[in-house]
């Protein structure tokens, strides 16, 4: 039985990207081990008793060895069982889940914005290059990479929610708020997302199109008399599909990252700011388990990108 | 390199160059220009501005013009080191791997290749949380994470030379791996890799800001950007920008470097558009 290419290739990216995981899973467990002591000796600190380290340890499970502690961790975290947080005692899947779909909603919020807005300025910039308006789209994308998140949250928050009291602060809508609700208290930390990844999509887009536009068919295009408007949207754009997929994927990712500072200036419930108290209180399950879905999710939007850019240029699923 | 009329440097490069100037002087002369201490409490907290506290003072009552000051050698010297760590350990294992090909590449590219798999904020989240955070750490989690991206630009850019039939006459010579390295290898790639510096320092610079931030890189009581928009970002509520002025040192020395090497990219590509 022959599969169709592009249904193989994608199994064979998919394998590539669980072996990535488990990979990334095995660092994440032995980067513990790199310690000159072990976790109960780091927690508990100088002062803690013997008694109380070694039944900090049996508690753990460090008396184990660490090959055995792995693949029970590991085998855990398949049936979706994290083990327990260090700080609380509570269970870490518990605690994950509402802010894993926390977080997930305000990236999806802020990429239904970002992606079309950046993708049309893109074009624009590619089709007025030189113009004053590619001249100041460029100057201010440039200086929006350079800002970093939180002052531009901060001045959105400043403008919007203190002088002109327009959107709450407090990013937080409580268990049970309907869309609408959600869409509203959630809108500054989605327009900070906006504005920063808008900034990286919409550079790269313009290089990609503009990249396209100094091949020779495009002259033939141009040559023969088609409109600039036409050479862009029907000869660049199709060959550009590929490039501006991996750049959306790639700005995705960026977001996963993003979402951490902009959930911790808006006090925002979601895995973001679970990873930075949990660091700052050094619960180091906790941690490990945000680590791994922040890297499952940045590996799923890669092969994202990787499948789509090649299902979307046919020149690449017919190589040999 | 030709030189550079004063004319044909774009208006946007030179901002860029003044602004870079004058962080790096008021950042080694930072104890001359500072009115008060580092760490002198020097008032009441929250103090608005003018009178002899010309920006206020901070959450402790410290003097926030001094803090500032002393935020630029603290920010950009512990920034400015972390880079130079990473380049030279990304440098030397991006030659090693192209010279020497085979079993070290592959080792050393896979290895780097499951390093960028994650995206890199949370890597540091989860180093800092085991190993504490110290100054020291923080400057070899970053350095370690920033390698990765150097190490691949200069396999990439070495991979173009080793092939080269003068650096295949230097083997058939007998010179040794560090001859090769140093004089035939690194003066065809300085120059890429220099533009890359000023890139990777504002990521490195960036990442160190947003971990401080956050309160998991540089301590109190030095002075650092990152931290001083943490500390005083109460204030943010009450309408006053002065939370914001840290932050917008590290957006306008980022946003100059960036000017900067937009600028020289640009010429080295020779495009004239």
């Amino acid at each position: 039985m022959t599969l169709h290419p592009l249904v193989s290739m994608i199994l064979h990216r998919l394998a590539l990207g669980l072996l990535t995981l488990f990979a990334i899973s095995l660092f994440i467990f032995f980067a513990i081990e790199l310690l000159p002591g072990d976790l109960a000796e780091e927690v508990l600190g100088q002062s803690a008793t013997p008694e109380t380290v070694e039944a900090f340890r049996r508690e753990l499970g460090l008396d184990q060895p660490a090959m055995l502690r792995y693949f029970n961790w590991l085998g855990g975290v398949v049936r979706g069982d994290f083990g327990t947080s260090l700080a609380n005692g509570r269970d870490i899947a518990e605690l994950l889940a509402g802010r894993f779909a926390n977080t997930l909603f305000l990236a999806i919020y802020a990429a239904a914005i970002a992606v079309p807005l950046s993708i049309t300025l893109g074009l624009l910039a590619a089709l007025y290059r030189g113009s004053w308006f590619d001249r100041a789209v460029n100057i201010l994308t440039l200086t929006s990479i350079s800002f970093p998140e939180y002052f531009v949250a901060y001045i959105l928050l400043l403008y919007f929610s203190v002088t002109w009291g327009l959107f709450p602060s407090i990013a937080d809508f409580g268990s049970d708020a309907d869309l609408s609700t959600m869409l509203f208290r959630t809108f500054l930390p989605a327009l900070t997302l906006v504005l920063v990844v808008t900034a990286h999509m919409m550079r790269m887009t313009r290089a990609a199109i503009i990249n396209l536009l100094a091949q020779p068919y495009i002259e033939m295009a141009r040559l023969k008399g088609a409109s600039p408007v036409r050479v862009i949207l029907r000869h660049a754009l199709p060959n550009a599909l590929a490039p501006i997929v991996n750049v959306v994927a790639l700005n995705l990712a960026y977001l996963v990252t993003g979402v951490v500072i902009v959930e911790v200036v808006f006090v925002y419930p979601g895995l973001g700011q679970l990873m930075v108290d949990s660091v700052a209180k050094r619960d180091i399950p906790v941690v490990q388990a945000c680590c791994l879905i922040f890297a499952g999710i940045y590996i799923l939007l890669n092969l994202g990108a990787d499948v789509l850019a090649i299902a979307t240029n046919p020149r690449l699923m017919h190589r040999k | 390199m030709t030189s550079i009329s004063l004319k044909s440097v774009p208006l946007t490069a030179l901002f860029g160059i003044v602004v870079i100037t004058g962080f790096l002087l008021t950042g080694l002369f930072a104890d001359l220009l500072a009115p008060f201490a580092e760490t002198e409490i020097v008032g009441m907290e929250f103090e608005p501005w003018g009178g002899d506290y010309l920006l206020g003072t901070d959450n402790l009552g410290r003097d926030m013009l001094s803090r500032l000051i002393f935020g630029a050698r603290n920010s950009i010297g512990i920034a400015l080191a972390t880079t130079v760590l990473a380049f030279t350990i990304g440098t030397a294992l991006g030659l090693l791997a192209s010279v020497l090909g085979g079993l070290t590449d592959q080792a050393l590219s896979r290895l780097v290749d499951m390093l960028i798999a994650i995206p890199s904020l949370v890597f540091a989240l989860l180093l800092l949380s085991i190993f504490g955070t110290s100054i020291l750490m923080l400057v070899l989690i970053i350095a370690m994470l920033e390698m990765t991206r150097v190490f691949r630009l200069s396999r990439a850019v070495a991979m173009n030379v080793v092939v080269m039939d003068y650096v295949e006459a230097v083997r058939l010579r007998g010179e040794g791996l560090g001859w090769l390295v140093r004089r035939e290898i690194l003066p065809n790639i300085m120059a890429p890799l220099v533009a890359e510096f000023g890139l990777r320092f504002c990521f490195v610079f960036l990442a160190i800001s947003a971990l401080s931030f956050l309160g998991l890189g540089i301590q109190p009581p030095t002075a650092d950007w990152g931290s001083m928009v943490r500390d005083n970002a109460a204030l943010i509520t009450f309408g006053d920008i002065t939370p914001l002025l840290p932050a917008g040192c590290i957006a306008l020395l980022t946003v100059s470097i960036n000017f900067v090497v937009d600028w020289m990219l640009h010429r080295a590509s020779g495009l004239k558009d």
